[in-house]
């Protein structure tokens, strides 16, 4: 009954609220992204020439198991003691946990090219550059889009939490249960909920839809990588 | 921040030593003031949600596993659960489980358990069917029974997999568990919790806590290698 009664106000609450709950959204949405972006300029490039290279795999994948050894929480905090209070600060603690999956995952689909397609390639006279752009980027490709997903909602699951920090977004709602009673801190993580998993699913579709149709193959979750420190 | 604000306010401005009370970047004399107080209940805390979180995961992964061994059906509507129940934020399924289970000890490990499922199931389930048909053949060939060969061939070849498993459970769990600090006033995510509500966030706290966290995770993982190597001292020495 009481349980009954609480989702059915988070629901009411969510009803009776959706611009605010959307401009929240939002909010969290831009800090993400934001968040996304710096650690895919750093990631990608890095992961891909190391991958090219065959060098530093320690680097690249030591870097998303050591990122899952750091609680989103303490990234926060530090970020805070050194940044300051604002959007910077919990923007720079997301871009690292952004970059682990990012740059492993880039690293191994380079890495991981059959070395006989790279030794045809060489042979038919093609350069490092070509080698890298016409062979190992779209065999690659699958790869490099599971971590930007893995990375995309890691990101967005761990954006609610900035809110201690001055984060803002649907996270305000949520640690704030004196304002928004439960109702609204119910209401608020279940858009959480949704707004993850729609990222998650979006990004499994753009995945599909840039993944070379010869590579296409039952989609298999990445699961076995577990949950990156959210 | 809102539910805690009449906990113990750390620091305590005006009475700590000058470096506590000018919040320099690390005050080694707050840390030996406050282990006993503050960080070893803490650190103890926080290995409890951990240690059963784990210990209940495990036991419902390996069970589920074998259960699902040989019935391959499962394994499409498994796997789309858990790719589903990783996207849910840490946070929200904290606050989500409330009115079931209440502000209680109960709610964050349901929580914990549910992420350890997620990794555990995978690499367990994985694990055993991962010998070569041949094996399994040789073995049928030997006269094992299927109970025989589950227990004296599948498990033994499946431990690389599923210490893989723990690891990467154990060390995610123990980053999770510090957003438990949301919800109640447990584990090491609490003094960083705290330190983040005060109108000065406490910089001593913040790091010690952090890295107490940390650290915990790489102990546990270093203790889990060891175990590997105990246990398969012939699995491939590559680490991860």
């Amino acid at each position: 009954m009481i349980v009954a009664g609480a989702f059915t106000g988070a629901f009411g609450f969510i009803a009776h609220n959706p611009g605010f709950l959307a401009t929240k959204a939002l909010e969290l949405l831009e800090l993400a992204g934001a968040a996304l972006l710096v650690a895919a300029v750093v990631a990608l490039p890095a992961g891909i020439v190391l991958g090219h290279l065959h060098r530093g795999s320690t680097v690249a994948i030591g870097s998303s198991i050591v990122g899952r050894a750091l609680p989103s929480l303490v990234l926060i905090g530090v970020f805070l003691t050194v940044l300051g209070i604002g959007f910077v600060n919990n923007m720079a603690a997301l871009a690292v946990l952004a970059t682990g999956p990012m740059l492993t995952n880039a690293f191994e689909g380079i890495d991981r090219v059959e070395q006989d397609l790279v030794g045809a390639a060489r042979g038919l006279g093609m350069t490092g550059w070509q080698v890298l752009t016409r062979i190992e980027l779209p065999l690659a490709l699958p790869l490099i889009f599971t971590g930007i997903r893995i990375s995309a909602v890691t990101v967005v699951a761990t954006a609610p939490i900035a809110a201690v920090a001055g984060g803002g977004g649907l996270g305000d709602v949520i640690v704030n249960q004196a304002s928004y009673r439960l109702t609204g801190v119910l209401g608020a993580s279940i858009c959480v909920m949704a707004l993850s998993a729609g990222v998650y699913l979006a990004l499994v579709g753009v995945q599909r839809a840039v993944t070379p149709r010869g590579l296409r193959v039952t989609m298999v979750p990445e699961v076995q990588r577990g949950k990156e420190s959210v | 921040m809102t539910r805690f604000a009449s906990g113990p306010v750390i620091p305590n401005f005006g009475q700590g030593s000058s470096c506590v009370r000018g919040d320099h970047t690390f005050c080694w004399d707050w840390v030996r003031s406050h282990w006993s107080d503050t960080l070893a209940p803490a650190l103890v805390q926080h290995l409890e949600l951990v240690a059963i979180a784990i210990a209940i995961g495990f036991v419902i992964a390996f069970a589920l596993a074998l259960f699902t061994h040989r019935a391959h059906a499962f394994d499409q509507p498994i796997g789309v659960f858990s790719a589903l129940l990783y996207t849910v934020p840490s946070l929200a399924l904290f606050q989500l489980l409330v009115p079931f289970t209440g502000i209680t000890t109960t709610t964050v490990e349901v929580a914990l358990v549910a992420y350890t499922l997620v990794v555990l199931y995978p690499n367990i389930s994985a694990g055993l069917r991962s010998p070569p048909p041949d094996v399994i053949e040789a073995a049928r060939g030997m006269g094992l029974t299927p109970r025989q060969i589950l227990w004296r061939v599948e498990l033994p070849l499946a431990v690389p997999a599923i210490i893989a498993g723990l690891r990467i459970a154990v060390v995610s769990t123990i980053s999770i568990a510090t957003i438990a600090a949301f919800l109640l006033p447990k584990g090491l995510g609490y003094p960083i919790f705290v330190a983040l509500g005060a109108p000065t966030p406490f910089k001593t706290e913040i790091y010690s806590a952090g890295a107490l966290a940390i650290g915990l995770a790489l102990v546990c993982d270093t203790l889990l290698l060891l175990l590997r190597r105990i246990l398969v001292p012939w699995a491939s020495p590559r680490v991860a």
